[in-house]
């Protein structure tokens, strides 16, 4: 009975601790992203990784994302004899949900995953005490570069999943089911607002530090061997999701 | 002057320095020897607080290193080089971005000053002409002489090395004992070295001690070192399995 108690209590310590250094480690980073000397450069490098990098993959995923929603979308608005808002609905579903949560996911598993095995690499080949040794400091030089990038690079990532998204669903709907183009554009024109639009914005923007802060710290503190690399890479993806998720219900519930 | 006082550093329950007291001598080389996994790169990693101890002191000119906030701590670390056992080199750069590194970060210097200072330290470390090969083109002993002349660029008072030798076969494990030695001479660095080359690190070294069982065992001059009769020391010479120091 007392050994489980130990092990509550210890089990409970170290998830403190760990939370508590990722908050900590999250301060850090956003403070010495805005401390002089700023790293335009890493960030230029670092958007190009994060966004350019990605577009090709987010851009088949949105595509296809649009084609399933035509069809599921016809066929449900079919029921209702309500075909004419199949824009509208696929707009709000890809604007306020689908397009931020799809784009975050393809982000964490096309960068998030590489940037932890990429600084848990560093880790266990000294690179990063390296960095410090030369009075460096590793979180301004690594981590603040990749924070800023993702918040710049996530919105226009999830932009362009929206759009390209939108036009998946308009080739199944208008292309193959019928569905007249006009009434397609106009329904949308009407039903999507600014809120829409901008509750889609900051939801892109808050998982795109997400990704960055869980991936950068799962890396920056993998154990200094190869499977402390993998398990650092697996769990960084895994913890992402589960925040995307989480932080969407979150935010979901507070604009809706 | 670097003097360690009564330092102590535990890992979990493995307690690595069991209260280690040194002092290094200014501008002279000191080995630190010992068997594998005895603590000296954990030990090298607190002269410029890479790792900070549990218990005791590091102090640097009577500054005590452990204690100072993080601005005061890189500005000590300015006087520090280090040659990680790796290299350590960034490999995402070319050799000469990685040497130039420290300089562009730090320094207000223009490109042609600082290719002009890289290409120096490139060539007296043997590496000229290799600065625009990657870390992963160049073989061990290749990325050692570059990893030292990364170390050599902001002509430090101190100079780490972490196993320089390790990994290398004896002809460039001599080459590079040879390029410490030769850079130390030229620069005036005070040099400290972790290694177990034994007897190799005896050509480069003023002192020698050895790390023991988490304490220094013995500190002297090369010569009285070589001829010590500590048991201890007569063991890790000889490289008996039986004696003070546990093998296994």
């Amino acid at each position: 009975m007392l050994s489980l108690l130990v092990q509550t209590g210890r089990f409970s310590l170290r998830v403190v601790h760990g939370m508590g250094g990722m908050f900590l480690f999250l301060l850090s980073a956003l403070f010495l992203a805005f401390r002089r000397p700023a790293k335009i450069g890493l960030i230029l490098y670092h958007i190009k990784t994060i966004g350019v990098d990605s577009l090709s993959v987010v851009f088949l995923s949105g595509f296809f994302t649009g084609m399933v929603m035509g069809f599921q979308g016809y066929y449900s608005l079919r029921q209702f004899n309500a075909e004419s808002w199949l824009g509208s609905a696929t707009a709000l579903g890809l604007l306020r949900e689908l397009g931020p949560v799809l784009a975050a996911f393809m982000v964490t598993g096309r960068t998030g995953s590489a940037m932890a095995a990429e600084l848990g690499t560093m880790r266990a080949t000294e690179q990063i005490d390296a960095l410090d040794s030369m009075a460096i400091d590793p979180i301004k030089y690594l981590v603040s570069p990749r924070i800023m990038a993702s918040l710049i690079a996530m919105p226009l990532l999830t932009a362009i999943f929206d759009v390209v998204g939108i036009y998946g669903a308009y080739l199944v709907g208008v292309g193959l089911l019928g569905v007249s183009s006009g009434s397609y554009f106009s329904g949308m024109e009407s039903s999507v607002v600014f809120r829409d639009v901008y509750s889609g914005f900051i939801k892109s923007v808050s998982f795109g530090l997400i990704i960055t802060w869980v991936c950068c710290y799962k890396g920056f503190h993998a154990p200094p061997m190869a499977t402390g690399v993998s398990r650092a890479t697996t769990e960084s993806v895994v913890l992402s999701f589960i925040l995307i998720l989480v932080w969407d219900y979150f935010l979901t519930s507070v604009m809706l | 002057m670097i003097r360690v006082v009564d330092l102590h550093k535990k890992f979990g329950r493995q307690e690595v320095l069991k209260g280690v007291h040194l002092e290094l001598a200014t501008g002279k080389v000191t080995t630190i020897v010992g068997t594998s996994g005895c603590g000296k790169t954990v030990l090298l990693k607190h002269l410029n607080a890479l790792l900070r101890p549990d218990r005791g002191s590091v102090l640097i000119d009577g500054t005590d290193i452990t204690k100072l906030a993080k601005e005061e701590l890189y500005e000590m670390r300015g006087r520090f080089g280090v040659l990680f056992q790796g290299a350590a080199l960034l490999d995402s750069m070319t050799v000469l971005d990685n040497v130039a590194f420290p300089l562009r970060e730090k320094t207000e210097m223009s490109e042609s000053e600082i290719r002009k200072k890289v290409e120096e330290r490139l060539e007296q470390v043997g590496l000229e002409g290799m600065g625009y090969k990657y870390p992963a083109e160049l073989s061990g002993g290749m990325r050692k002489r570059a990893g030292l002349a990364r170390a050599l660029i902001m002509d430090p008072e101190i100079v780490l090395f972490d196993e320089p030798t390790n990994g290398l076969d004896p002809v460039l494990a001599t080459g590079i004992h040879q390029l410490i030695t030769r850079t130390q001479k030229t620069f005036g660095f005070t040099a400290v070295v972790v290694s177990h080359s034994i007897p190799q690190v005896f050509e480069i070294s003023d002192y020698v001690a050895i790390l023991a069982n988490g304490i220094i065992e013995e500190f002297k001059s090369t010569k009285e070192f070589q001829v010590s009769q500590n048991p201890v020391v007569q063991q890790f010479i000889r490289g008996e399995t039986e004696g003070p120091i546990q093998a296994l």
